[in-house]
């Protein structure tokens, strides 16, 4: 493989925080200008992130199985209505704001699993050691945590819906546990990125020993 | 410790292959969090359960509740037709806190605004919506499939008091929750009805609220209160009404009788039958008894007997009139008409119950209509008759009156024919008929011709003797009358103040005045001198003229 030469193979190290390129140390290191704790690949990287992304699938379940909102307005009674976010993408659609369906069709349901999806690919792709195009799949990184900040998009909507509708027996509006969960994935998976080592993506098991 | 020589243990190296980071705790947390709530999910899940309601109105899936005393117990996540689409089919998922409603005398309605004449209700529902009330069952089997009531019940298991059943022949203006008064307190309420199965009356459940239930005894009277009862009678105009609801939504009231014995007036048990009396007055009476029927022929025409008038005894009611019919007699080629009535023997008192049956009759002493048998054999030897009379001149009502008539034709009774037949008289009226078509023929019989032509001669002769009178004799009456004038004005003038006579009596009666004087001073001096009328006056100087005979 015609690959350009790693910092490892230099013997080098860079610090993650402040860029200074120290000497390939063994890996309970610190940098000697910020005091960060230095290595050459993010430590347990890989089951790190299969632990976060485990987590994040299995509260996938209650975040769309249990009602997000509780909404209730004065044509809709008393009862009012709980609604899953499955259950409000179709409200929307079926009352024709259609746009607002798809924004948070992609946003909530979307984009949370195609991140599931690339998360455990490149898990997969890391573990095997035997990547194909690498650069495609930095890139497919690279997406993963830009997109990441903007599935907290219906923690926000109802969190906004809450505070601002509040018209004691006219209309209402109060969360419910699974926007918690639905949270709760959010910020698992981000932290799943987070955990994940793309370097990973290009260590070839030829030159390099494996690193958790 | 032992003091042996140490053997060290050759420590086992073992390279860090493949050990648990702690990141996975993370997960397994995760999964725990998913476990208990699939766990509590499964716990807090009721039964499932379908109600049979006539329409869907107001009913929504995943939004109508099933509320208990205003708990929501369940919510309605399903609305589907019947298969032979006469009925909704309504799916509940039960709180498993609820799963006791599931039973098989569980009724379930549905709450929405109503309005009827007894009130208004469910206005809650308005804006919230309706949802679905339950009256939990306090037995029963467990059960998943339910008929929903069209209407509230009026009686909800949580409401104590008891019920009762009345029977009636119509249900009125009655409805379900039309009200039960007792002393004009509304106490309980109408909760069913229900035709009889042989269709010939009407059975109406009431629920009396606790604690008024006491005041139902076994001597209660039951009447339908419904409406205004406007009677006039001989003490006035009687108007007469439970309150303006059950003028208008129908009503009951009961109330046990003056005349019951306090040791009577217990409680009765709950689901006593009762009968429903059609108005107070009638409540009110004391009971008559079973009623014997007996019949009457009456040979004249019966217009203005209608059914149900009264049948008295010296102006008694002691039974009504139940039929009347036309039979034929072809012996006489008549149609008499035999009138069917009711008797209620407990009305005649004492004497009724006094008749004893004669010995070695066969029938037993408690034989009610032998009895009256007997008892109508006597009087009707004594005169005993039943009669038609009038009881309103003005409509021509008639009715049955059994009394002792005079001077009539002893008549055999046979107490052993079955109606009993109680003979008859003509009434007063056809007494009154046939005196006056009697006056009628003699008045026929005078000659109103002659009389007419003799009173138009009379009148003719009147009628010169008058025209005379005008001629001859008013102008000789005027003049006798100017004469008249002329002699009191001569008689005025006469008696004027400067007339000659009227002189001579002024003259007179100066002289008859001064006699008086004179007579007044001899009493005087008689007075004070009686001895001068024997002794003569005493010799000082007199008055002239005074006693001068005495001397």
């Amino acid at each position: 493989m015609n690959t350009p030469s790693r910092a490892a193979d230099a013997g080098l190290c860079g610090c993650p925080v402040c860029g200074l390129v120290c000497d390939g140390v063994a890996d309970p290191g610190r940098c000697p200008r910020c005091h960060c704790e230095l290595h050459s690949r993010k430590p347990e990287s890989l089951s790190r992130t299969w632990a976060l992304l485990t987590a994040a699938l299995i509260l996938y379940v209650p975040a769309n199985i249990l009602p997000v909102m509780y909404t209730q307005s004065i044509d809709s009674g008393s009862a009012g209505r709980e609604d899953t976010i499955f259950s409000g993408v179709i409200g929307f659609w079926q009352s024709g704001s259609w746009d607002i369906a798809a924004i948070i069709f992609i946003a909530s349901i979307l984009i949370p699993s195609t991140k599931f999806i690339v998360l455990a690919v490149l898990l997969v792709n890391a573990r095997r050691r035997r990547v194909r195009r690498p650069a495609l799949q930095a890139q497919l990184y690279r997406a993963l945590e830009a997109v990441g900040y903007w599935s907290m998009l219906d923690v926000l909507v109802v969190g906004l819906v809450t505070a601002v509708v509040k018209f004691r027996g006219v209309s209402e509006a109060e969360p419910r546990i699974g926007i918690l969960f639905f949270g709760m994935v959010v910020v698992l998976t981000m932290l799943g990125t987070l955990a994940f080592d793309p370097r990973l993506l290009w260590d070839s098991p030829s030159r390099h020993p494996p690193h958790g | 410790m032992a003091s042996e020589p140490v053997q060290a243990a050759e420590p086992v190296v073992k390279r860090p292959g493949w050990h648990v980071s702690v990141v996975w705790v993370v997960p397994i947390v995760c999964a725990l969090i998913g476990l208990s709530l699939i766990v509590r999910h499964e716990i807090s899940q009721g039964p499932t359960i379908k109600v049979l309601f006539g329409n869907s109105e107001g009913l929504e899936a995943n939004k109508t509740q099933v509320k208990y005393l205003d708990v929501p117990i369940g919510n309605v996540t399903d609305i589907t037709l019947s298969d032979d689409l006469t009925h909704v089919i309504v799916t509940i998922d039960l709180l498993r806190s609820a799963s006791g409603f599931a039973r098989s005398d569980t009724r379930f309605w549905v709450v929405k605004p109503r309005v009827g004449l007894g009130g208004i209700s469910g206005i809650g529902t308005l804006l919230s919506g309706a949802y679905i009330g339950v009256d939990p069952g306090k037995g029963g089997h467990s059960q998943k499939l339910f008929t929903g009531l069209e209407n509230p019940p009026a009686v909800t298991s949580e409401s104590h008091g008891a019920a009762f059943t009345l029977h009636s022949a119509d249900l009125g203006s009655l409805d379900i929750g039309s009200p039960v008064y007792y002393r004009r307190l509304r106490v309980g309420s109408v909760v069913r009805y229900a035709l009889d199965d042989d269709g010939r009356g009407v059975t109406i459940g009431i629920f009396i609220d606790s604690p008024n239930d006491r005041f139902v005894t076994a001597a209660s009277r039951f009447w339908n209160a419904s409406g205004i009862d406007l009677s006039l009678g001989a003490d006035g105009l009687k108007l007469s009404t439970q309150s303006l609801a059950s003028v208008a939504a129908g009503g009951i009231a009961f109330f046990d009788p003056q005349w019951v014995r306090s040791e009577d007036r217990k409680p009765a048990p709950a689901g006593t039958r009762f009968e429903l009396i059609k108005d107070e007055t009638t409540a009110m009476q004391r009971p008559r008894g079973e009623p014997i029927y007996v019949v009457m022929q009456f040979a004249k025409s019966l217009r203005g007997l209608s059914i149900n008038a009264p049948v008295e005894l010296i102006g008694v009611e002691i039974g009504k009139v139940v039929s009347v019919a036309v039979d034929y007699d072809p012996m006489t080629h008549r149609f008499p008409i035999v009138v069917g009535a009711l008797l209620y023997p407990e009305t005649l008192g004492r004497i009724f119950n006094d008749t004893r049956i004669p010995p070695g009759d066969g029938a037993g002493a408690d034989d009610e209509e032998r009895r009256m048998s007997v008892l109508l054999g006597e009087l009707v030897a004594r005169g005993l008759r039943a009669q038609t009379r009038t009881g309103n001149l003005l409509t021509g009502q008639l009715y049955i009156a059994i009394d002792f008539v005079p001077n009539e034709p002893r008549i055999a009774f046979d107490g052993a024919v079955r109606p009993l037949r109680i003979p008859t008289a003509p009434g007063t009226l056809d007494h009154a008929q046939e005196q006056i078509s009697s006056i009628v023929a003699k008045l026929d019989a005078l000659p109103f011709d002659s009389i007419g032509r003799r009173l138009d001669r009379g009148l003719g002769g009147l009628d010169t003797a008058l025209s005379q009178l005008n001629t001859d004799i008013l102008p000789q009456a005027g003049r006798a009358l100017d004469d008249a004038h002329k002699t009191l004005g001569t008689a005025a003038d006469t008696l004027s103040g400067d007339s000659t006579l009227r002189r001579n009596i002024d003259r007179t009666l100066e002289e008859l005045q001064r006699s008086a004087r004179s007579l007044r001073a001899f009493t005087d001096f008689l007075a004070r001198h009686p001895e001068s009328l024997i002794r003569g006056r005493p010799a000082d100087p007199k008055p002239e003229g005074a006693g001068a005979g005495h001397d």
